[in-house]
Parts: C-alpha cells; sequence; structure tokens
C-alpha cells in the first residue's frame, strides 16, 4: 500500500457508495417510468408549441377570449387559495390546539375533496348555489349575491378542491410547535397577540406559503367541479381548462396547445417564484 | 369557542353540504329511480371501465411509487431535489392539459397515432387512453406517500439486514416492506380514489362514447347535462361512498398506526 | 480473526471522516473506539463492517482483502445503535433472521430453533423469545441485537454506541455483561463509545481518535498515565492547562521558575497540561505558585479547589483533603509535581514527563519511572 494523493487521485463521484443493493434498478426504472409517463409527454406539448412560432401564438395568446379565461383561472384560484389560507389556518389552529367532541370526523371530513371526484362536488355545488337551491336562494334574497352560473361560482368550487391543502400543511408544523414555546413566550411577559405574531406565525409562515401555493395551483387547472357551477360563457365565467377542450372539440389543436403552454409556464413560474419565496422565509424566519 | 364555531360552519358549508346533497339528491325520487339508474346498462359499463382503469393505473403507480421511494430514502446522489421535483410535476399540471398532452402524443396528426393506427392499436379515444392518462394524472400519489415515511425510517434496519447475509429482496421483502405497508396501503386508497375520480384529463381523451369509453364521473355529466339529475346524482353517491370508505380507512389507520405512516403529507 | 486496516480515508463533503488511518486488531482482543462526536470512529468501525467503502485503503480480516466482498459474505456481527430490530418480527424472528438468510448451508427450522434458544440462553432473556422488540427495555433490546449478531457466527463483532441510549445503571450492567460473553465466546471485537469510562473499564485496548485521525492505540493504564497527545490528555479524565515557557531547560510560568524537569523540549511557548493529582497545596511554607481561590466543592472524599494563577489567571484544578477548610477568595500557594509538558514546535507534539521538587507526597506514585531516574 502506498500512499494515494488524497485529494487529486479521488475522482468526481455522483453518489455516495451505499451497501444497499437496488440502486441501478431503481433508479433506472424510476426514470424510465418517470421519462415515459411524465416527461416525454410533456416534452411533446413543447415542441408543439414552440412549432407554432411566436406570431401564431401571440395572436391565440393575446386573443380576447384566451386572455378573459386565463384571468378568470389565475384570478379565481387566486381569491379562493386566499380564502383557504385564511380559513385554512384557522381549522387547523381549532383541530390541533381545541378539544371537542366531533374533533376525529371533522379532521377526516377536511380530506374529503381529496377523495370526493370532482365531477360529483361540481353537480352538488351546483345544485346547492343554483338559484333555486339552498344556498342559491339564501344568498340572492337575503344578500342580492348571486353565485351560481357566475364567476362566483367559480371561485366557490375552488374554494372547495383547496380547502384541504392549507390545513394538511399547517397542521403537522402547527403541532409539532409545542406549547412549552408558546408558554415560555408568555412567561416571558409577552401577550396573546404578541405570541401569535412572534412566536407562532413565523414558525408556520413557510407551511403558509406552501399550502396556498398548492391551493393555488390546484384552483388554476382545475376542470371537473367549475364547470357545472359556471354558466361557461366566454368572457364571463369561462374559465381557461374549458376553453382548452372547446378548442379541441373545434379541432383547433394549436390554440389548445397554445394555451395549455402558457397556463404550464405560468403556473411553474409561479411554483417557482413560491419556492424561492419559501426558502428565503426559511432563512428569514431562522428554520434553517 | 368562537374560532370553533367558525370553523365548524365553515367546514360545514363548504364541505359536508355538498355531500349531504349528493346522498338527499340521489334519493329524491325515491329507491325505485335510485336503483334503476345504477342498473342502467350504460352505468354498469361505466363501473365495469373505471374499475378496469383502476386496476391497471394503481398496480403500476405502486411499483414506480416503491422503486422511487427505495431511490430516494435510501440512496445519496446529486439531483435527487430536482428528481422530487420532477415526480411532483403531474401535480402541479391542470386535468385538462393532461389530457391534451396525450391527445397531441396520440392524435390523428401526431407523430404516434398514424403509426399505432396502422398496427391497429387505437389509444386516444378507447381504453389505452384512459388508462395512460389516469396514470399520468395519479403518478405521484404513492411515492409521495412513501417516500417521506421511508425517509423518516432510515436505513439501519436495512444495514443489519444485509450484515446478517439477506440478499436484497429479501431484506426489502421481509424488513422494508412490513415497516411501511401501513402507509402504502393509504397512498394505494388515495391513488385509486382519484384513478376512479378523475374527470378532467378522461373527459379529453375519452371522446365521451356512451357504454364504450365512458367513466363513472363522465358518465355522470352525461346524465346531468341531460338534465337526468336524480340518475346522475345515484351514480354520484357510488363515488361518494368511495370517497367516504377510502377517509374512514384513512382515518382508522392513522388512529391504529400513527407512527407508521408519516405525518407531514402533500398531496 | 485479526482485523487489519490500512491507510483507510474517507472524506464527507470536504471533511476528512477518515485521514490516513492504520489499525490492527488482534485475535480475540476487545478494543475500545473512543473520540468525541465527529472524531471518525463510527466511520472506521461500519468501514470495517463493510457498511462504508472507503475512498482509499484496504481492509484485512486474516490477510484476505476485503475490497471486493460484498457486506453478506463478509461474517460481520454488527450491532447498530438504536439496535435496529426488526419492529414486527418476534424476538426469536429477529434472532433467526440471518441463519434463514443463508443461502448455502441453511440449518433446518428445528436446529435453527435450538441455536435462537441457546443464545437467548446466552444472553439472559431465556422466555422472551414471543415478545415483540416493542415490548422489550431498552437494555433487552441491547441484549436481542448482540444474540442476533452472534447467531451468524460472526468472525468479528462491532459494536455501534453499543450502551448510549440506556441509562446508566443499566449501562454499568451491561458493561460487566459484555465482558463476561467476550470471555465466554472469544470473539474479536470493536466498539465505538464517547464514554471514557466506558472505554478504559471494558477494552484490552482502546484507540482514541479525533478529527479523522488515531492519536493513540493503548492499554487503559497507558491511555491515562503516558497520553501520547494534548488531545488524549484532556479527553482522558480531568485537566488543567497552563501556557509556560520554555529556556535553558527549564519551564517558567511569568518568569517564576517552575521546579520541572523537561527534558529535550527546544525551547519556546510550550503547554502544561495537568491533572488534579498533579497539583499539591504547599502548607510548609516553601516556594510554590501563589493563586486565589475561585471555587471549592466537594467530589467524594476530596475537596476539588479551582484557584487562578499566574498574570493571565489561568485556572488549575486541584484536590484537597476535605477536611482542610478553603474559602472563596482566600490565597493559598500550590506546587505542581507531575503532570506532561507539550511542546508546540512544528515538529509535532513533543513530550516529557515532569520533574518535580523531592518534598512531593504521595501524589507521586501516578508518574511511575520517575524515581528510577
Amino acid at each position: 500500500m502506498t500512499a494515494t494523493a488524497p485529494d487529486g487521485a479521488r475522482s468526481f463521484r455522483w453518489r455516495r457508495r451505499s451497501v444497499l443493493p437496488g440502486f441501478g434498478l431503481s433508479m433506472g426504472y424510476t426514470i424510465a417510468y418517470l421519462s415515459l409517463i411524465v416527461l416525454i409527454p410533456l416534452a411533446g406539448l413543447g415542441i408543439r408549441s414552440a412549432s407554432l412560432g411566436w406570431d401564431q401564438f401571440w395572436k391565440i395568446a393575446f386573443d380576447q377570449r384566451v386572455v378573459s379565461a386565463l384571468q378568470l383561472s389565475f384570478g379565481a384560484a387566486l381569491i379562493a387559495a386566499i380564502i383557504n389560507t385564511v380559513f385554512g389556518v384557522l381549522v387547523a389552529w381549532v383541530l390541533v390546539r381545541y378539544r371537542f367532541p366531533g374533533r376525529r370526523w371533522l379532521d377526516a371530513a377536511v380530506d374529503l375533496p381529496f377523495a370526493l371526484p370532482t365531477a360529483v362536488a361540481g353537480i352538488a355545488l351546483a345544485t346547492l348555489y343554483a338559484p333555486n337551491g339552498p344556498f342559491g336562494m339564501i344568498l340572492d334574497d337575503w344578500f342580492g349575491i348571486k353565485v351560481g352560473f357566475t364567476s362566483t361560482g367559480v371561485v366557490m368550487a375552488l374554494i372547495f378542491v383547496g380547502l384541504p391543502f392549507v390545513v394538511r400543511t399547517v397542521q403537522p408544523v402547527l403541532e409539532e410547535i409545542d406549547r412549552e414555546t408558546e408558554e415560555v413566550a408568555a412567561t416571558l411577559g409577552a401577550r396573546r397577540w404578541r405570541t401569535v405574531t412572534r412566536v407562532i406565525f413565523p414558525a408556520l409562515f413557510p407551511a403558509i406559503l406552501t399550502g396556498f401555493a398548492l391551493s393555488f395551483a390546484r384552483g388554476v387547472g382545475e376542470y371537473g367541479s367549475v364547470i357545472f357551477i359556471a354558466s361557461n360563457l366566454p368572457y364571463q365565467s369561462e374559465i381557461a381548462p374549458l376553453l382548452i377542450i372547446i378548442k379541441l372539440e373545434e379541432h383547433n389543436y394549436a390554440g389548445a396547445t397554445a394555451i395549455a403552454t402558457i397556463m404550464l409556464v405560468i403556473s411553474f413560474a409561479m411554483l417557482f417564484v413560491i419556492n424561492l419565496l419559501q426558502a428565503w422565509s426559511r432563512k428569514w424566519f431562522g428554520h434553517e | 369557542m368562537v374560532l370553533i364555531a367558525v370553523s365548524l360552519g365553515f367546514l360545514g358549508l363548504m364541505l359536508i353540504a355538498p355531500l349531504l346533497v349528493v346522498f338527499v339528491e340521489a334519493f329524491s325520487r325515491g329507491l325505485g329511480v335510485y336503483f334503476d339508474a345504477l342498473a342502467l346498462p350504460d352505468t354498469m359499463a361505466a363501473l365495469q371501465l373505471t374499475l378496469l382503469v383502476a386496476v391497471i393505473a394503481v398496480p403500476a403507480n405502486l411499483v414506480f411509487g416503491v422503486a422511487a421511494a427505495w431511490l430516494i430514502a435510501k440512496f445519496d446522489f446529486k439531483g435527487k431535489a430536482f428528481l422530487l421535483t420532477l415526480i411532483d410535476l403531474p401535480f402541479a399540471v391542470s386535468p385538462v392539459v393532461s389530457g391534451l398532452i396525450f391527445v397531441l402524443l396520440f392524435g390523428a396528426n401526431s407523430a404516434l397515432g398514424p403509426v399505432l393506427d396502422s398496427y391497429g392499436i387505437k389509444v386516444l379515444f378507447a381504453v389505452p387512453g384512459i388508462v395512460i392518462a389516469t396514470i399520468f394524472i395519479t403518478f405521484p400519489f404513492i411515492a409521495r406517500e412513501l417516500i417521506p415515511l421511508m425517509q423518516q425510517q432510515g436505513s439501519s434496519e436495512e444495514e443489519a439486514a444485509v450484515s446478517l447475509g439477506a440478499s436484497g429482496w429479501r431484506t426489502f421483502f421481509q424488513v422494508t416492506l412490513p415497516n411501511v405497508k401501513w402507509g402504502l396501503l393509504y397512498g394505494v386508497l388515495l391513488c385509486n380514489a382519484r384513478a376512479m375520480g378523475e374527470f378532467g384529463a378522461v373527459s379529453v381523451v375519452s371522446g365521451h362514447i356512451r357504454g364504450v369509453t365512458n367513466t363513472l364521473p363522465l358518465h355522470i355529466e352525461i346524465l346531468y347535462n341531460d338534465n337526468k339529475a336524480a340518475a346522475a346524482f345515484a351514480v354520484a353517491s357510488l363515488l361518494a361512498m368511495l370517497a367516504l370508505v377510502t377517509l374512514a380507512v384513512k382515518t382508522l389507520l392513522e388512529a391504529r398506526f400513527a407512527g407508521e405512516i408519516a405525518a407531514q403529507r402533500r398531496h | 480473526m485479526q482485523v487489519r486496516a490500512e491507510n483507510l480515508r474517507k472524506q464527507y463533503v470536504g471533511i476528512a471522516a477518515l485521514d490516513d488511518v492504520s489499525l490492527t486488531v488482534q485475535p480475540g482482543e476487545l478494543v475500545a473506539l473512543l473520540g468525541p462526536s465527529g472524531s471518525g470512529k463510527t466511520t472506521l468501525l461500519r468501514t470495517i463492517a463493510g457498511l462504508e467503502a472507503p475512498d482509499s485503503g484496504t481492509v484485512y480480516f486474516n490477510d484476505r482483502d476485503l475490497s471486493d466482498s460484498r457486506i453478506q459474505d463478509r461474517g460481520v456481527g454488527f450491532v447498530f445503535q438504536h439496535y435496529a430490530l426488526f419492529k414486527h418480527m418476534r424476538v426469536m424472528d429477529n434472532i433467526a433472521f440471518g441463519l434463514r438468510a443463508r443461502s448455502k448451508n441453511k440449518p433446518k427450522e428445528s436446529e435453527i430453533k435450538r441455536r435462537v434458544l441457546e443464545l437467548l440462553d446466552l444472553v439472559q432473556l431465556s422466555g422472551l423469545e414471543r415478545r415483540f422488540p416493542a415490548q422489550l427495555s431498552g437494555g433487552q433490546r441491547q441484549r436481542v441485537a448482540l444474540a442476533r449478531a452472534l447467531a451468524i457466527e460472526p468472525s468479528v463483532l462491532l459494536l455501534d454506541e453499543p450502551f448510549g441510549a440506556l441509562d446508566a445503571r443499566v449501562r454499568k450492567d451491561l458493561r460487566r455483561w459484555l465482558r463476561e460473553i467476550h470471555e465466554r465466546t472469544g470473539h474479536t471485537t470493536l466498539f465505538v463509545t464517547h464514554d471514557q469510562e466506558e472505554a478504559l473499564e471494558l477494552a484490552d485496548r482502546v484507540v482514541v481518535m479525533n478529527k479523522g485521525k488515531i492519536e493513540q492505540s493503548a492499554t487503559p493504564d497507558e491511555i491515562y498515565d503516558t497520553p501520547a497527545t494534548p488531545f488524549v490528555f484532556s479527553f482522558i479524565g480531568e485537566s488543567s492547562v497552563i501556557p509556560v515557557q520554555i529556556g535553558n531547560g527549564r519551564a517558567t510560568l511569568d518568569e517564576r521558575l517552575l521546579d520541572l524537569e523537561i527534558g529535550a523540549l527546544p525551547d519556546g511557548p510550550a503547554q502544561l497540561y495537568l491533572r488534579p493529582e498533579d497539583v499539591t497545596m504547599v502548607t510548609d511554607g516553601g516556594p510554590g505558585i501563589p493563586g486565589l481561590v475561585v471555587s471549592t466543592r466537594r467530589i467524594g472524599g476530596m475537596r476539588r479547589v479551582t484557584i487562578e494563577c499566574g498574570l493571565a489567571r489561568h485556572r488549575i484544578e486541584f484536590d484537597a483533603p476535605a477536611e482542610v477548610p478553603i474559602n472563596n477568595s482566600q490565597r493559598l500557594t500550590i506546587r505542581v509535581i507531575g503532570g506532561r509538558v507539550y511542546g508546540s514546535g512544528s515538529e509535532g507534539y513533543e513530550t516529557e514527563r515532569l520533574a518535580a521538587s523531592a518534598t512531593s507526597d504521595f501524589k507521586w506514585a501516578k508518574a511511575e519511572g520517575w524515581l528510577d531516574r
């Protein structure tokens, strides 16, 4: 054994060797399956979109009907995500901090939108909020708010499908902030509200952001629950996914591809920004 | 107290009310109409197709989920975070867009479609298309459930097994799998619920051919648009029950095996 | 089985976990790898087991090069820090796992059962074979883990912090018991620990590691009495450090001559390392170092006194008889009667045994060999 140069002799390694077998097999299978199911089909969309050329692409993108649909999809998703964030944090707080009869059931019910097919949710919401439906009538008679077959209905549907995300991301973090931390803050003389804003909120912030992002992303793409409750009128209550389907039915593949590409690009960009925000907030609030 | 009331009210209005409406409407015309709607040949065909799709899509993603979780939880390699992002990708894609990418891939004016067609293989507006779109949509579910769980459990039991002379497969089946079985079951349930309930993507690739390429959710849409609301809700109640069973099993699993199902989950 | 590691190197993201480590363990020897966390001791153990691959260097079992042998074929009994018992298997299935996993010469099920019961008897857990790991105490789990490792008739037994997760009482019992098992089975055994008491009490030989290097490998007595490096001195036992100046073959502290023999140390700054028993109080008015008492506490039959000496107020701890009253802020004079000086020359750590004045008392017996000169 002669001594070898410790640094120069070692070649670049991209993984740590492990005694557990199956690295090659699982890596190969994962990559192959991922490529086949996800990456190649998505790349197909990119290629088709690129083959449109800028002129055609911009023409479709700035068509008034497309712009309205995208505005509605992103705008309604944003409003729904904000509402879900507020109520989601509240529900998570109640589920973690209070003990009351039926808490288990409530906890389980939060996952309903994950498990209930969107078409089922769609027809149920449409029935509830239709002008002659139980909720629709009350809202119209008492407050003059029309929900069914309007863009408000779109927001309602998106609240439903996005509701669990914030609760489920915030809940485990909240469970981990032990009461001790709060009690320490209290013994140090912090008032309740100050404890909440200075101790609890910073700890929750990254999780809230994640939940918001997931809820938002889900809302942007949602189709099944929305089409039943919205009247799907162009320029008014027509969401972008619906417009894609309409273009497809017209055999307008170029139009469908362009809208889909815009949606994907905006979604990915927003998720990217939110990931950055999250990294930043983790640093800012001292999570790392 | 106020907070509890507000939460209860919000969840009641937003979640429970829609669920109740499904069952109320389903039985609004009586049991006869309910069972007639379920007994329709189209309904039975849709049910069969839905089950078939789930039977193919769920195991496919199960094998993938286990392989990906083993890879990510048991090995250190460069690009792991990037791979995780890629696995999550279908979550960020609208169901309709997911359907669209397969229309573009297998459609009449695509590169692949005509070739397959010449061999008599129809993908689009046929069962294979529905299966592939469903696999895409439910792609991350099981992997996402297993990865945090297996990461949290670490590798020392597996290391112990190999140091005692066990082969890789033996280690996996006798040591790893029993440790994650409840989390795996939970992932399978979620994946299955989504596979059976997927609407947007399937709607795009199916072509809505009654009795042939209609799954239960598509069938609900058709009935509803035909002004057969009671029938639509009757079929919907089937899927709602599936959802309830899923949630019930989930709650049970969590209560009994809290430690064996990862606490942190994102869908 | 002799275990030999040669020139092992391993790096984790730029930090050397093993920095050219060589070690030989003789057949039947019980060796402790001792060091602070991050010293590389666990990495060394895992590399010998084959759980980690070194960046360079070789592990031999009886001159057989193991570089290309799979861990399954090495025949090492490895006991993990947190036991790594198979949670969903009963105690007996845990212990039988290695026997059942054999592809060649797999014993019959009845034979396996007999062996399991035998091992359970050895680790004093008879009657618990149908329990699940969750139904056992920490000490019992530790013993099941050991029985499971012994079941494959390992050529080498490796234990990673075997008593780390147990409370103090159980630790002491298990320590004695592990020693007994080792004497009965005679396996070549290596264990990792950060507890010096455990290492010194249990092992035939202690290997002290720091920053990926072996600082000293010696018997427990040698480790305590003649630590090879300042690190070993301060890691084992209590110690005080004061900087001294070496000049003309004498050591001085604040220009006050210390009555010490420092041998061939080069001139310049050096560190004087002292154990509490290397210092006595001067009560006869003789020469010594004056200091101010800053704290006292009672340790068993002695009183541990901390005083500050010299201009820079270096703290020195020593033991005084409990019956002598000593108060804070009291002035007293001490004399150094032992200890070790480590120079800071570029050639490394020169060490020299100290000489002390002939008036030294009972403490002196510790620095063996000094009187012979």
